[in-house]
């Protein structure tokens, strides 16, 4: 028997329970507690789509350093459903603990000799205190907070409050969740004693918020002014829709008249939702979509057209494993490629990519000045870790002076003033032609917008020259938006190193894991962490400062490796894939390793014989 | 600028409108679609609704998807803003228009493949939602732009160009809009401009989901013997059961007509719509009997033209969704950002 294993705010908790069998609101409580400790934590829901027993797991990873990825391993299990047992048991650390509900004996084969079983008959202890069912099964979820407590030092003035704001005005709820905590407290104080794994208060968590992306994004895009949403129903990103709903039910309805400064549509199908963004765009209003894969690879044909007719469109794209239907309720970044090139013919786009929701809000607002600015689809790309998990992220912030910026319209006291107006005039070089909303002045600045050719004054030409002209402009334009775009965020090596590490999006919180156990392991990496596409020259000038640079991604194919190569015509050699894309989101270990791996393999070695060359 | 290829020499003993306009005012780029096409006539028959009505042009949006109906928005109101979407997907585009501007006036312009074929599902969310709009179909039974294809309209048994029978069941449009909730649903015909110009200024005024099914024939490619929707087929089974006379204000109904041959009906804005009854009995307040009477008659070979079926005080896709009056476009940073003590507010509970 190995020995138990021990250690102070560094585990990982991992809950295996029945969906809709109300653990999700106790997991949370159990989270939020250990936060109000002051201890960091990454939290982690897995719900695969399509398995008998409803099973949904709920992974805690508690790190007084402050590490947000995913660890992988798992150190206690608290098995509550029957269903998934095996694999439950079979996922614990050697020396690791397992906590079930011991009311029904089980024989011995179902265990494993190499774990601490913690036996707490909660259903017993339920069923007498409970006759109503419901509340058997509800309250069982909160005992079993209670009887954790009492085992890992998770402070219970800190449950109680926690359930006293859940529960404000609603007296008798908190008393008896109250109760059923203490219940389990009690039972595992007079039974059991503390297990190696420990909870002990400190002050890593400071001002930070425990939110998921796809709220945060769509409170981005009511701070960014986003009026008309239409999407249609996909995980993971449906809740980033149900959340704009929310908030602007908060935040946007007219005191008086209860009338709505905003629209929402739940379109037939994502053909239909980017058409109406489009639409609405078209029309002077900041509009967004929020999709996955399948529902981007439906609207590539509109896609081309707001790039071609220039019409601003912002889609939330809450990536998920592909190809087809792939596995979807898993994490994935491989729509990079389908985003940056959406549909036929010579296309590029703004694309954003935020690390956690904090930057989800911030991309979120930023998307609506973006598209406006360009007058271009701008997609912002979550993915199912970033959008549907809560994560610890600095609190949102806005500055009250900020104003939307709606990019180069032309209003009718322009015309008025007798301003050119061509809709595909560049007028002063950046690339961006001048609009008008429909309905501005009664005989100056109408125009046909269409899919097909045209010249800088939007008359139809199907003449070589006027096509190669504005072709030639809307890269002019994407070249601006390199500037104005989110810069990268470039983390040194302590050390001068002529190895680099790019990654973007989810991986940044393994990442940073990664990259500090790599240096104890004598890996210098500097680090740079894109946050859009076009890429800003920071991004070239840092491939050019590296001999060999490692690009991280949660896809099969390297799509932002190739993104690099194609704009930016780097020697493919000198980018080295590490890539993980089983659907789990990416750990430090996974990235440690490969990377360490790979630097043998490339025969490079330390800094010193590398810079030596 | 494309919309001004004409010069606008303005005949002195041009009639003008309430607005002072021509009607000149209210046409577009010269036509390139074939001399005789039924679509050139229903743009005549909406500048002259437009003119009529005293529409200021440049509070309509033009939207369309894309074929030889769709090219025709170029072809009128030179002075709107127009938008050639693809195909298709006009109904998403116009929706999505209205919900930013709910002032504008809406016209879509579709194709029968466009609304019938490729864009079907489209064509049935939008009159679902009530989108307030007018939507036309200029319905020739073929692919026009691609070369007479048999589109999703084409009646069964109807004969192509080519020779090539159609096997398979028309797409009735004008029954779909009616099922689907439209609020406003009439048939015309490109040959038939006095009854079309009423149709579309009576769609024009509605507030809700006005649908226009236009028989538009090809002569391209649909205008021979055999086909159901050339010109002298549609003249020789057209069955009027109505004509529409759209009269702004209130209007004392004059004594002209017949006892039970005029209906009068007054829209949520006061315009009246005057029906002058062709077909005795015909109600056009009744959905149900509206479809029963649409299918009898299409048993028995013949197309019911008019103001088929009518909601006077309809509701819209923002009477539904509960929108504020002024335009969402027109919001400003004060009406739509909550700002940073909100914000702070937020954080905290997220602590
Ligand atoms: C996605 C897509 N598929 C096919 C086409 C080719 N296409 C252009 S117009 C058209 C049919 C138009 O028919 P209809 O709407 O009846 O218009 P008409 O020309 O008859 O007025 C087709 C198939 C296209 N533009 N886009
Ligand atoms: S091909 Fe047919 S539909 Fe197209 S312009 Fe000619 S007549 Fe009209
Ligand atoms: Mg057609």
């Amino acid at each position: 028997m190995p020995e138990p294993l021990t250690a102070v705010n560094d585990f990982v908790v991992k809950f295996a329970n029945v969906n809709g069998s109300g653990s999700a609101s106790a997991n949370g409580l159990f989270a939020k507690a250990i936060l109000r400790m002051g201890i960091p934590i990454a939290s982690r829901n897995i719900f695969p789509s399509n398995i008998q027993g409803l099973p949904t797991w709920f992974e805690v990873r508690v790190s007084g350093e402050g590490h947000l990825g995913r660890r992988g391993g798992v150190d206690l299990m608290v098995a509550m459903n029957p269903q998934t047992w095996d694999r439950d048991v079979a996922e614990i650390e050697p020396g690791g603990y397992l906590f079930y509900d011991s009311t029904k004996p089980l024989p011995r084969s179902r265990f494993r000799d190499d774990i601490h079983v913690i036996g707490v008959p909660l259903t017993e202890i339920c069923n007498a205190a409970y006759s109503d069912p419901r509340q058997r099964q509800l309250f069982k979820n909160i005992m079993y907070i209670g009887a954790l407590s009492a085992l890992i030092g998770l402070e219970p003035e800190v449950v109680e409050a926690l359930l006293g704001e859940q529960y404000r005005g609603k007296e008798k709820l908190n008393a008896s969740n109250r109760a059923a905590f203490h219940m389990g407290r009690d039972w595992a104080l007079a039974h059991l004693r503390p297990i190696g794994l420990q909870l002990r208060r400190m002050d890593a968590v400071g001002r930070r918020i425990y939110v998921d992306g796809n709220s945060a994004a769509a409170l981005g895009a009511v701070y960014g002014g986003a009026t008309v949403c239409a999407w249609y129903p996909i995980t993971p990103s449906t809740s980033l829709a149900e959340a704009f709903e929310r908030w602007c039910r908060r935040h946007r309805t007219d005191g008086e008249t209860g009338r709505k400064r905003y629209a929402i549509v739940q379109a037939e199908d994502e053909l239909a939702s980017i058409g109406i963004v489009i639409g609405a765009a078209w029309n002077g209003a900041r509009a967004f979509t929020c999709t996955s894969g399948p529902g981007i690879s439906l609207m590539q044909e509109f896609l081309g057209l707001a790039y071609f007719a220039e019409i601003p469109a912002v889609v939330f794209d809450v990536q998920r494993a592909g190809p087809s239907t792939g596995m979807p309720t898993r994490t994935q970044q491989s729509d990079v490629l389908a985003a940056a090139y959406a549909s036929h013919g010579d296309t590029k786009h703004i694309v954003l990519f935020p690390e956690d929701p904090h930057e989800c809000f911030e991309f979120g607002a930023a998307a609506m000045d973006l598209a406006d600015r360009f007058q271009t689809p701008v997609f912002v790309l979550l993915d199912l870790d970033i959008g549907m998990n809560d994560w610890l992220c600095e609190p949102f912030r806005w500055d009250d002076g900020r104003r939307m910026d709606r990019g180069k319209v032309m209003t009718a006291e322009m015309l008025d003033a007798g301003t050119t107006f061509g809709r595909y005039l560049d007028v002063d070089g950046d690339g961006i032609p001048y609009r008008t909303y429909p309905g501005t002045h009664p005989s100056k600045g109408a125009f046909f917008t269409r899919g097909t050719s045209r010249d800088r004054f939007a008359k139809y030409t199907e003449a070589g020259p006027a096509y190669v002209d504005n072709m030639e402009r809307l890269l002019r334009k994407f070249a601006t938006a390199k500037s104005w775009v989110p810069r990268p965020v470039e983390t040194r090596a302590a050390e001068p190193t002529r190895l680099g590490v790019i990654h973007y999006g989810s991986t940044g919180a393994a990442m940073r894991e990664a990259l500090a156990a790599l240096q104890g392991d004598g890996v210098r990496l500097d680090a740079l962490r894109i946050r859009a596409f076009p890429f800003h020259d920071d991004v070239m000038d840092f491939i050019a400062r590296h001999d060999r640079v490692f690009v991280v991604e949660q896809n099969r194919d390297a799509q932002l490796r190739t993104l690099l190569m194609v704009e930016g015509n780097v020697d493919p050699a000198k980018l080295v894939p590490v890539l993980h894309y089983d659907g789990t989101p990416i750990t430090a270990r996974f990235i440690r390793r490969a990377i360490a791996e790979k630097v043998q393999g490339l025969r490079i070695g330390p800094l010193h014989e590398v810079a030596a060359e | 600028m494309s919309f001004l290829p004409k010069p606008k020499l303005h005949h002195p003993k041009l009639p003008t409108n309430a607005l002072g306009y021509t009607r000149r005012d209210y046409e577009g780029s010269i036509s390139t679609l074939c001399a005789g096409c039924g679509h050139d006539s229903i743009s005549a028959a909406i500048i002259q609704a437009c003119w009529e009505l005293s529409i200021e042009p440049h509070r309509v949006a033009k939207l369309s998807g894309i074929g030889c109906s769709s090219k025709t928005p170029d072809y009128f109101l030179g002075a709107s803003h127009g938008f050639n979407s693809v195909h298709g997907r006009m109904p998403s585009v116009l929706t999505g228009a209205n919900l930013a501007n709910r002032e504008l006036i809406y016209l879509g312009v579709s194709g029968d493949g466009d609304s019938a074929s490729i864009g079907l599902g489209q064509f049935a969310h939008i009159m679902r939602r009530g989108v307030n709009m007018t939507y036309i179909v200029e319905n020739n039974g073929v692919y026009g732009l691609t070369k007479g294809q048999f589109s999703a309209t084409s009646d069964k048994g109807s004969k192509a160009k080519k020779g090539a029978i159609n096997t398979d069941e028309a797409i009735d449009l004008v029954a779909l809009a009616l099922q689907l909730g439209a609020t406003y649903v009439a048939r015309g015909f490109s040959g038939d401009k006095e009854q079309l110009v009423g149709l579309i200024k009576g769609a024009l005024r509605h507030k809700g989901a006005a649908f226009i099914d236009c028989i538009s024939p090809c002569v391209a490619f649909n205008n021979h013997e055999g086909s159901t929707k050339s010109y002298d087929y549609v003249r020789e089974h057209n069955e009027a059961v109505n004509r529409l006379d759209v009269i702004l204000g209130r209007a004392a109904l004059t004594a002209d007509y017949a006892p039970g041959t005029v209906q009068e009906v007054v829209q949520h804005d006061g315009t009246v719509l005057r029906l002058r009854k062709l077909a005795s009995g015909y109600d056009p307040a009744d959905r149900i009997a509206a479809m029963n009477y649409l299918q009898e008659r299409k048993a028995a070979g013949e197309i019911v033209t008019g103001l088929l079926y009518l909601e006077p005080e309809a509701e819209d896709l923002h009477d539904h969704l509960g929108t504020v009056e002024l335009p969402l476009n027109r919001l400003d940073d004060a009406a739509l950002c909550p700002g940073a003590k909100a914000l702070e507010a937020i954080n905290d509970a997220l602590r």
